[in-house]
């Protein structure tokens, strides 16, 4: 048997902040789908323009700060909803899911913050 | 009706007619088995208890189940009927028989020892793994602990603490099944009832015990051990409690 990278009670407290964190990007998450849903319709029943959405957008910090906001929480609240998956399709992979979802975070963080840093 | 238990009377069911036939698929052997079928009586008031022992008496002596009671009370009945774990003793074949046939099997997520019995090791083994056992404060002392009855811990505690231990909340469990080191329904749902125990002397470690990889959070709340309890017990309750607790431990730095 392989000998675990945590130990058992550490690995528990592990789960429970990652729990913990989950209801917390949850709670970030909820106003801020709401706000950005109510963008979204207000552009594009305004016919607003991609250039003048940008113009908004780049006219003030809270734009970048809501959407920044945005990525965080959905790239947590997805990797470790993920990794909960993954450790019940591969029970026999003690850090596979693990690793995945590490991977999985970071990919949303870059994707999301490259496209924050457009709007910007 | 009653079902004599003494196999030399041989008078089952002889104060009532049959109202029918039922074909009973039953499983045979360990985990490799298969199903082998049986023609059995329908009786008006018969249980699927009944229909197993029937079998065993007239028509094959080597099957293996188990009971004890007969009136939902141990817990050791248990089985697989028509593809839900149920208490066969209080699980009437006229509610539960589809088109007069009844397919019973082993509970699942235990091992099958043979037959209709599994090994039940692995279930009591996690409820030692989840410390679901009392830890007495006043070792040696005979005074007894004033418990008010209308506090809400103990309201919490009573309303988790009538398991009968029988497994089907278990067998009834998707996480058990996906992740096998998962503490389960039951395990946990008697861990709640200790972290509510006013006497109990370990909450921190009752809560310890849970918060392990296989713990209180790996539950999905989709709520399968509370819709199959014969009991009509709530485990998914008792763990949505157990997370609680266990996050205001978590952020007052307790565990």
């Amino acid at each position: 048997m392989s000998t675990p990278a945590l130990s058992a009670p550490r690995r528990g407290r592990l789960e429970a902040w990652l729990y913990i964190l989950q209801r917390l990007s949850a709670l970030a998450m909820a106003p801020l789908v709401i706000g950005h849903l109510v963008v979204i319709m207000i552009a594009v029943r305004g016919g607003l323009s991609a250039e003048e959405i940008l113009a908004r957008t780049q006219a003030s910090a809270i734009w970048p700060v809501f959407y920044g906001l945005f990525v965080a929480a959905a790239a947590l609240h997805g990797a470790i909803g993920l990794r909960a998956i993954a450790r019940e399709v591969l029970p026999q992979h003690r850090s596979l899911p693990d690793l995945a979802a590490l991977v999985f975070l970071a990919a949303v963080l870059l994707l999301g913050f490259r496209a924050v840093a457009a709007i910007a | 009706m009653t079902i004599n238990n003494n196999t030399a009377s041989d008078n089952d069911g002889e104060d009532a007619r049959p109202i029918g036939e039922l074909k009973v698929s039953i499983w045979r052997g360990g985990d490799d088995g298969a199903l082998q079928t049986f023609t059995v009586p329908h009786y008006e008031s018969q249980t699927v208890l009944d229909v197993v022992t029937w079998v065993q008496h007239k028509l094959d002596p080597a099957l293996s189940y188990r009971f004890s009671c007969r009136v939902g009370m141990c817990g050791t009945c248990a089985m697989t009927v028509n593809g839900r774990p149920r208490w066969t003793c209080r699980t009437h074949v006229s509610r539960v028989a589809t088109d007069g046939a009844l397919e019973i099997r082993p509970l699942r997520n235990l091992p099958v020892i043979k037959d209709l019995v599994v090994d039940m090791a692995p279930f009591f083994d996690k409820w030692r793994d989840g410390q679901g056992y009392f830890v007495p404060s006043q070792p040696g002392s005979l005074t007894v602990a004033p418990v008010d009855s209308n506090s809400p811990a103990r309201k919490q505690a009573s309303a988790a603490i009538e398991c009968i231990g029988c497994a089907v909340c278990h067998a009834a469990c998707d996480v058990v099944a996906w992740q096998p080191d998962y503490l389960g329904p039951a395990a946990l749902n008697r861990a709640w009832t200790l972290v509510n125990d006013e006497r109990d002397n370990d909450r921190t470690g009752h809560l310890a015990a849970v918060t392990v990889a296989g713990g209180c959070h790996g539950c999905h709340s989709t709520g399968s051990c509370a819709s199959h309890c014969p009991n009509s017990l709530n485990p998914t309750a008792s763990i949505a409690g157990l997370k609680r607790e266990v996050t205001k431990a978590m952020l007052k730095g307790e565990l």
